[in-house]
Parts: C-alpha cells; structure tokens; sequence
C-alpha cells in the first residue's frame, strides 16, 4: 500500500461528482485584510486551482495558525479551523493522521511557522503527514502591527527593533531541507501560474509538502520582494527549478548559469563561461538533499539570486500511512480487539 | 521440626532493596499470588526518580508495600508488620517506618563494612543490639541463592541478581501463597534465556525450602481468602485502569481513539498502554511536544475521534492555551493529568493532588472546564468512560485528576460486564440544522445539554469554519459584538454547571453523627479507612467523596452546611477548601500535609477524633 500511494497525495481522498467552479470554494465571510495585501492573490489562486484537483470539498480541511494569513480558512467554503498561534501543524497532524481520507492544508505565517510553532514545523516536515503546508512569508509580523520576524533580514528597523534587528533570519527553504522535508517549493503571490504549479505538486506529493509562498504585506513591509516583481531586476534574480532542465537564468550578457563548485555546492557563473555539459540539471528528485539545500544558499547574500520553484520531491512513506498500515497489522495478527477479552485478560480468579 | 501456623487477618509487607535489586518486580509477584490466592489488596510501589542512584545509597532506595487481608481493605497500610531489606541503606532508610516488634528480613551478605559506611552505620545494626525491639532474621539472602544455583551453566552475577526471586520464595513460603504462576512467570519472562529462567525458578524454590528447614522461621502466618462481591477478578494498577477505561469509552462511544501524548513520569505508563492495542483501532501518537500532543488530539477530536492527552502538572501548563481553544471551539477531549509534586519538576515519583486550581482555573479568558477525580485504582477505569462521556455529550474538554498513588498503586477489581458499562454514543450532525433547512449552524445548541452541532469533515452540505476567535452563537462567525461575547461567555459556563453529575453520597451509618470528613480523588482509601477506625472506637463521623470537582453536585452545598463541622484532608495546602468557602462560605477545616506520600489512615484518625472531640 505504502508504495502505490507515491506521488499520489490524493489518492484517498473521494472525488467530486460534478465538475467544481471557483465559486464553489469561496465562504460567504467578507474578506477583511487590508486592500493590497498579497494575501488576496492567494486566496484567489487556491481559490482557482481548486477545482482542478477535483476533490469533494467536504473532504478538504484548510487549519491555520494566528496571524493575517491565518485568517484564510474563514474564506474558503471548505472545513476549516483556525486555531492558535503556531500550533496549526500540530492539530493538522492529528486530523490528518486520524483521516487519511482528507485533503489537509495548513496555512501559516513566517512568525507562526518559523517562531512560536518551530518545533511543530520541523517534526511535521520529518514525520511525513499528508499535510501541504502553505507558508505565507511577508518577512514581517502583519497582525501584531509590524515587529520583525524570523525572516527578515539582519538590521530591519521595526517599532520593536528601533536600532535595527540583530538576529539572522532563517532561510524557510534550507531549514525545511535540513529538516527531512520530502518536498520543498518557493513560489510568489505576484505568479498566479507558478504558484499553481507548484500548489498542483505538493498536493501530489504523499507526505507532508512545504511551499514558501512569499507575500507582500503592503502596510508593514511593502516591496519587500519588490527585486522579484520588478521587470528591470526580475529576470537577472530569478532562478526558476524546473525538474529535467538545466538551471540557467537572466538574459543577453546577463544570462548566467549554475554549476557544481569544485569545493562542493554550487556557484553561478556567466553562461557565456561554461560549457553545456557544466551546467547543473535538476533534478528534485534526487534522494541526497544537499544541492538542493546548496540551491536553497544561492539567495546569500540578499537576495542575490532567489531560487523558486520545486527545490526537492522525494517520496517516502507518509506517516498517516504507516499509522494506518500498523492499525491493520495489528488486528490481522490477532483479530479485532474485544473489550471483553481485554478486561479480562491477565491473572484472572473468580469469587463465588 | 513440625512448624507452628498462625492466623492473621492481615499483613503490611514492604520490600526494600537497591534500584537495581528489583524489588518492584518481587513486590509485583508477590501481589500476583496473593490476588491469584483471593486476599484484597492494595499496593504503593514507591522508587526514586533516577534510574540508578548510586548502588547501596539512601537515594538509591526501592521499596514496594503491600497489605493484604482476609476482609476489604482500602489502603496499602500505614506501617510495615515486615520489611525485607535487601541492604544497609533499605533498611536505615525504612526502620522509621517500622513498628515495634515488627519482623525485619536482613540480607546479612550486603552487610559489609563498606556498604555499612555508605549510609552512615558505624557498627553493624545487625549484630549489635540496635534491633532488639524488632525480631530480627538475618539470612544470608545472596551466598544463599549462589550457593543454590551451583551447578547452573550462569554467570556469579547473575546467580546473584536471583537473590530476590530466593526472597519471593521465602516470603512466599512464610505466607502460604501459591506458586505456580509466579514459575510461569519466570518461564515467560526469560523464554529467551532458558538457563537464567531455571535458575530464577530453582533460586525461588530454594527461597521457598529455605523457609521449611530453616529454625529462623519457626512460624508461618495463614490469611483466608477475603470474602468480596462474587464475580471474576483481577489485580489492576490506576495507569493500567485509566487506560482500560478510554479504550472502553472509545468502544461505548463508538469512536475511535486517538491519543496525542508526550511521556512523562508518572503519566507515561497509560501512553505504553494503550500503544499495545492498536486492534481496537486506537492510534497513539508521541509528539514533539505536550503542546503538540494535546493540538493532535483536538485536531483528530475536529475529524471525530475521541480526542485524547495524557500528562502531568508540567505538560498540563503547557497545554493550557489549546485546552482553551477546546473550550472555545467546544470540541471534545480528555485531558488526563496525572499529579506529581511541584511546582516545577518538583519529585516526579511522588504523588500530590496540587493541580486542582490549576484544572479549574489555569486558562486565560473565563474557560471552565469539567473536572473528574478517581477514588481508588480500578475506579480510574469507570473515571476514565466519565470523563469521555462529559466530553462528547457536552462538546468539551475534560480534566481527569488522577496521581501518582492511583497511577502505580494496584488493587484487586471486579472486572465488570460489557453490558454493564453505560452507553455514551453520541450523534454526529449530518443535514442543515438552520430554520431554512439549507444552512448549517455550527453553534446551535442542544436546549437542554447547551451542546452544540457537532458536523464533522467529511459530511456534505455542512463545510463550516470554527477558531478560537469569539464567534456568534448559532452561525459561528467571528463577532466582537459586546453583548454577544458576554452572552458566549455566560453559555459556556452554563453549559459546564449544567452539566448531569450524580448527588454527593454521605455515608454515616447511624445518621446522627455532627463531623464530616469530605475527600477528593486518592485520599478516598485512607479517609475512609481513618472512619472506620474511628467508629470501631465509638466516635460518630460522616464521610462524603467528591468524584466530580467541576461542577460539584447540586446536593453539595446542603450536605456541607448540615454539619457541625467539615473536615477536608488533602495532599495540598488547601486548594478545594479554597473553591468549597469561596462558594457555599462554609468555614470547612483543611488538614494538609505535602510529603509525596498518601495520608496514613492512623494520622487522619487522630485528626478526625481530635475535630470530634474539639467542642
Ligand atoms: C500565544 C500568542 N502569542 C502571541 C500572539 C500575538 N500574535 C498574533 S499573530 C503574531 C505574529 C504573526 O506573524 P506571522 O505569523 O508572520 O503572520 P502575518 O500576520 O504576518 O501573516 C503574533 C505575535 C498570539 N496570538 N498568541
Ligand atoms: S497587515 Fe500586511 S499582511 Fe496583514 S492584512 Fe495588512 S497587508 Fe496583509
Ligand atoms: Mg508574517
């Protein structure tokens, strides 16, 4: 069982009858963040996307954490449950363990993913439960009114960080790499066809799937990707992965390509400077993860080069899965449990 | 030598020893046969919370008490009429216990000048005349037990490390107790090692002759079997029952279990448990985390499971916030807590019942929650399908109070029908419930529980979002409306005190008498062992138990105020007799003491003559 539900997330999941419209995946609660939130651009591709996968709505399950981002169940006419701060991988691990017949998502923000929930971030991504998570990084705390978040970048002047933050961020990407994820994406809000794409493979991938969604968030860190939107820079940064193809990017004298480095990882050089045969072809699913992680690097220092697209897909059985699997094994070595037989079992004596 | 038997109708054993001498394992045989001879019983295995503390140290002491009679009992005893001490530091650190005249069972071979002065003896207790008051029995328990496996293809070691099971054959011997299970046992446990299961059984049987040749023990004690309600029986522990009881509410209620948990002392056992039976559909899952192991639980509660968490007063800290998102959300869980003494690590081995205001009262926002306590050992079993029951038929967590007692203590159980047990199925919402008959209201109530709609994924037509964000009553959207916030508040609160929890029971025979003794939770044995010793010296004592501390029985407050006086033994500084004055403003007495140990019948009947006597 285990093996034939590779690469097919959702597998268990019943299907939708009818043929399914973005109407039908919009709550009748008004959408409330503030008008240029990139959180709209993506409510309205999952919104979109949705149909295609053709799953009965009432076997989709959105769980959000706390933050602007979170607030995205409210707005899908899916269930939906919007918890607490940080713990949204958690809850989702127990529904999703407990129902394999469902097509969970969890929705999270840069500080309720990578500060409060962590913990509950890294041991989702190495258990491996049917969850795609979605991680809406705006490099900011939105809701608490702009403070610094583990995303942004070192010296970020915020009302909590007057003289600048002085930690180093984390890399949503390397960390989710180091941290046995079996399949790690980066998209954008501003792509609505990319981050299709990508929602369309994670939601494919049997096992718990991280796809780092960079957001803007207009009233506290506005343009914070603004070097990936903007038509002078945006080609020359932006490395798109494509599974199969080799990794080269920009265009004219600017082109430029990937290569392995000689003392291990990766470099990028001008495409004019290697021959075809040196340019690295990616391949994400490749069962080592270290380049995919050195891929994950290439945005040191900021921003110089971002990766987007699917970094790393390897399957490997899904938790909810093994869980099952176990369940099965147990009563077909012994039979289904019997309460009776249970209570009574041990040393047992009888008084008239 | 023909050997003198006497009666007795009951006896206090303790054995003591080196963490690593296994005594909870002798103390554990023992129990066995004595269950399988039909005594009642009771158990308080009582180790330290490292593994192995230095070996021959006072830290490094295991013991296990167990009392036995031929009539019911209700506690593990308060004092020893045996001990065995398996070296220097068992018995300096258990003689303080011990009565006069009590037998001691010496290993003289670990009596040696070096373990001598570990803990502090200068000349040895044994051949001076230090225990003159206490009958002593010095028995060479290891060059014995080596001497008597010569021949068996084994190590010195572990010829050596039999000596207990030579010590279980002693005992057994002295006590009449049958044997053949405990041959089983060993044969059992060590299938794998065949020379090491002979030799444990040969090590046994020696103890066992040892006591027929020997003219050390010229007596050996009957104790009929107690005469107890007919039915079958079995011997349980309070982890082993608690376990049993979620797996029958998942049975009764017809849904599956699901238990998130992250291990801790003295919760851990009930996590071991219920992961062996997976048959009965249950999946236990071990989190990163208590935080993530309660979130997993009201995640899979959100799917329709019986969503459970088992911990103690440190992980119950850390679940407050989501316990607080059940009570929000209203979904149902159990919440196991199995006390130990704090705050902070405190002394994870030892029992205390100080969670109490924390179950009550340790959320932020007004979130009450329904709390349950069990009595005894076994009724963790029927505490446990209470707890589910409150939780699926109200929608809300529930706190269940055991401790460290209940957990590891044992006693003999009735092990009831199937057919006896209630039914607490519950119906999941499965079509519009809005007047339109097309919408679906996710916090309409159920007008006489206050429950309310519970749909789960899965079920068509009812897609509905819930959060810990205050909601409107009925539709469940978010709403920040001031009058429908305090409106939530008070329904959430109505629906815990309304809650159907059965009348608080007073037992007092003759009817006339002015005392009260009211308990909760662990002290139900000693308590009431306390009033039977009282009454058998003619004083007049009442004694109620509270099994539901949130929200108490509607009789509580008349049962209270129809006393002269309350007395209130608890294993904290008084945190019920804080919530009983606070709401019937009843000047009840508080007896505390927090050692890490259950009170001890003879000290609560002092107390309780002494309240009887102060008019
Ligand atoms: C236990 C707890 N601590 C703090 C908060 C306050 N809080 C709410 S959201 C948030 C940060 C949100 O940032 P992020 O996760 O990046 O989400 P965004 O709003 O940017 O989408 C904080 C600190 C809370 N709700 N709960
Ligand atoms: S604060 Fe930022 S993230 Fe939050 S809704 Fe407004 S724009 Fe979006
Ligand atoms: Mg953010």
């Amino acid at each position: 069982m285990t093996e034939s539900l590779n690469g097919k997330g959702l597998a268990l999941v019943p299907r939708a009858e009818g043929k399914q419209t973005l109407k039908d995946f919009k709550s009748d609660q008004e959408v409330r963040w503030c008008p240029g939130c990139g959180d709209y651009a993506i409510l309205a591709a999952v919104q979109s996307f949705l149909p295609e996968l053709g799953l009965r709505r009432e076997n989709i399950v959105f769980v959000s954490g706390i933050g602007c981002s979170s607030r995205f169940p409210y707005y899908m006419n899916t269930y939906g449950f919007h918890s607490i701060h940080g713990r949204a991988p958690a809850i989702a691990t127990g529904l999703a363990a407990s129902r394999p017949d469902l097509s969970v998502w969890v929705i999270t923000g840069d500080g309720d993913a990578l500060s409060i929930g962590g913990n509950h971030l890294i041991h989702a991504l190495r258990r491996n439960v049917n969850l795609n998570i979605l991680l809406f990084n705006n490099r900011i705390y939105g809701l608490t009114k702009g403070q610094y978040s583990p995303t942004s970048e070192v010296g970020k002047i915020t009302k909590s960080t007057p003289m600048g933050s002085l930690d180093k961020p984390f890399n949503p990407i390397s960390l989710a790499i180091g941290a046995e994820a079996g399949f790690v994406a980066r998209t954008i809000d501003s792509d609505r066809k990319h981050l299709q794409s990508v929602l369309r493979e994670a939601a494919a991938h049997r096992g718990t799937s991280l796809v780092e969604i960079y957001q803007n968030c207009n009233i506290f860190n506005d343009g914070a990707f603004d070097a990936l939107k903007e038509p002078e820079t945006r080609d020359d940064i932006t490395i798109r992965l494509e599974h199969g193809q080799p990794i080269v990017f920009g265009a004219g004298e600017n082109e430029r390509a990937v290569r392995p480095a000689p003392q291990g990882g990766v470099e990028v050089v001008r495409r004019s400077e290697v021959a075809d045969d040196e340019i690295l072809v990616h391949d994400a699913h490749r069962p080592d993860p270290s380049l995919a992680f050195a891929l994950s690097r290439l945005d040191e220092p900021a921003f110089a080069h971002v990766p987007i697209g699917i970094f790393r897909s390897v399957d490997r059985p899904a938790y909810d899965v093994l869980m099952s699997e176990q369940l099965e094994q147990a009563t077909a070595d012994k039979g289904k449990g019997q309460l009776s037989d249970l209570l009574l079992g041990g040393d047992t004596w009888r008084i008239n | 030598m023909t050997k003198q038997v006497q009666q007795l109708d009951r006896v206090i054993i303790r054995f003591a020893g080196d963490s690593g001498d296994g005594m909870q394992l002798t103390g554990d045989r023992f129990t066995a046969e004595t269950a399988k001879f039909g005594n009642d019983l009771s158990t308080l295995p009582n180790f330290p919370a490292e593994i192995r503390a230095p070996a021959g140290t006072l830290p490094g002491v295991s013991s296990f008490q167990l009392h036995f009679a031929d009539h019911d009992i209700l506690t593990p005893g308060d004092a020893p009429n045996v001990l065995v001490a398996m070296n220097p530091a068992a018995l300096k650190a258990n003689l303080g216990d011990l009565p006069r005249g009590a037998d001691i069972i010496a290993n003289t071979d670990e009596f040696t000048k070096r373990n001598l002065q570990k803990v502090g003896y200068a000349a040895n207790p044994l051949e001076d005349d230090s225990l003159a008051e206490w009958r002593l029995h010095s028995v060479p328990l290891t060059s014995l037990t080596v001497k008597a496996l010569e021949g068996f293809e084994i190590s010195k070691k572990d010829a050596e490390r039999a000596k207990n099971m030579f010590a279980l054959g002693l005992l057994s011997w002295l006590y009449h107790r049958p044997t053949e299970a405990t041959i089983k046992f060993l044969e059992a446990k060590f299938a794998k090692k065949p020379d090491i299961a002979k030799a444990n059984v040969a090590a046994f049987q020696a103890g066992w002759n040892y006591g027929e040749t020997t003219e050390s023990f010229s007596v050996s004690y009957e104790i009929k079997p107690a005469t107890l309600a007919p039915g079958v029986y079995r011997n349980i522990s309070g982890n082993q029952a608690l376990a049993y009881g979620l797996i029958a509410a998942s049975v009764q209620s017809g849904l599956p279990l699901f238990l998130g948990s992250y291990p801790i002392t003295p919760a851990s056992d009930i996590l071991h448990e219920l992961s062996k039976h997976k048959r009965f559909g249950i999946r236990t899952f071990q989190a990163e985390d208590e935080i993530a192991g309660v979130g997993a639980a009201v995640g899979a509660a959100f799917g329709g499971a019986l969503g459970v968490t088992t911990t103690s007063g440190p992980g119950v800290a850390l679940k407050a916030e989501t316990v607080g998102l059940a009570v929000a959300t209203e979904l149902p869980l159990v919440v196991v807590d199995v006390q130990r003494a704090g705050p902070s690590t405190g002394m994870p081995t030892k029992t205390e019942q100080t969670d109490l205001l924390m179950a009550m009262f340790g959320r932020n926002g007004e979130s009450p929650v329904p709390i349950v306590a069990p009595a005894t050992p076994s009724d963790c079993f029927d505490a446990a399908i209470e707890a589910a029951r409150i939780a699926l038929k109200y929608r809300t967590p529930v706190m269940l109070l055991s401790d460290g007692y209940l957990a590891n203590g044992s006693e003999p159980w009735r092990v009831p029908e199937v057919s006896e047990l209630p039914d607490i199925s519950v119906e999941f919402t499965t079509e519009p419930n809005g007047e339109d008959g097309t919408t679906f209201l996710p916090f309409k109530r159920d007008p006489e529980t206050l429950a309310r709609a519970w749909a789960v994924p899965g079920t068509p037509g009812l897609e509905h979002r819930i959060g810990g964000i205050e909601k409107a009553d009925g539709t469940g959207n978010i709403s920040y409306d001031p009058n429908n916030h305090d409106r939530m508040v008070r329904l959430r609160q109505a629906k815990i005190d309304g809650i159907d929890v059965p009348p608080l029971e007073v037992d007092d025979p003759d009817g006339d008498a002015r005392v009260l003794v009211l308990g909760w939770g662990s002290t139900y044995g000693p308590i009431a062992a306390a009033v039977r010793r009282v009454r058998k010296e003619g004083g007049k004592v009442a004694q109620a138990h509270l099994r539901h501390l949130n929200p108490l029985p509607a009789n509580t407050g008349d049962v209270l105020r129809s006393y002269d006086k309350v007395l209130l033994p608890e294993i904290n500084l008084g945190q019920l007799a804080l919530l009983l004055r606070a709401r019937f403003l009843v000047d009840v007495i508080s007896y505390n003491r927090v050692r890490g140990l259950p009170f001890k019948a003879e000290e609560l009947a002092g107390v309780i003559q002494d309240v009887i006597n102060s008019d």
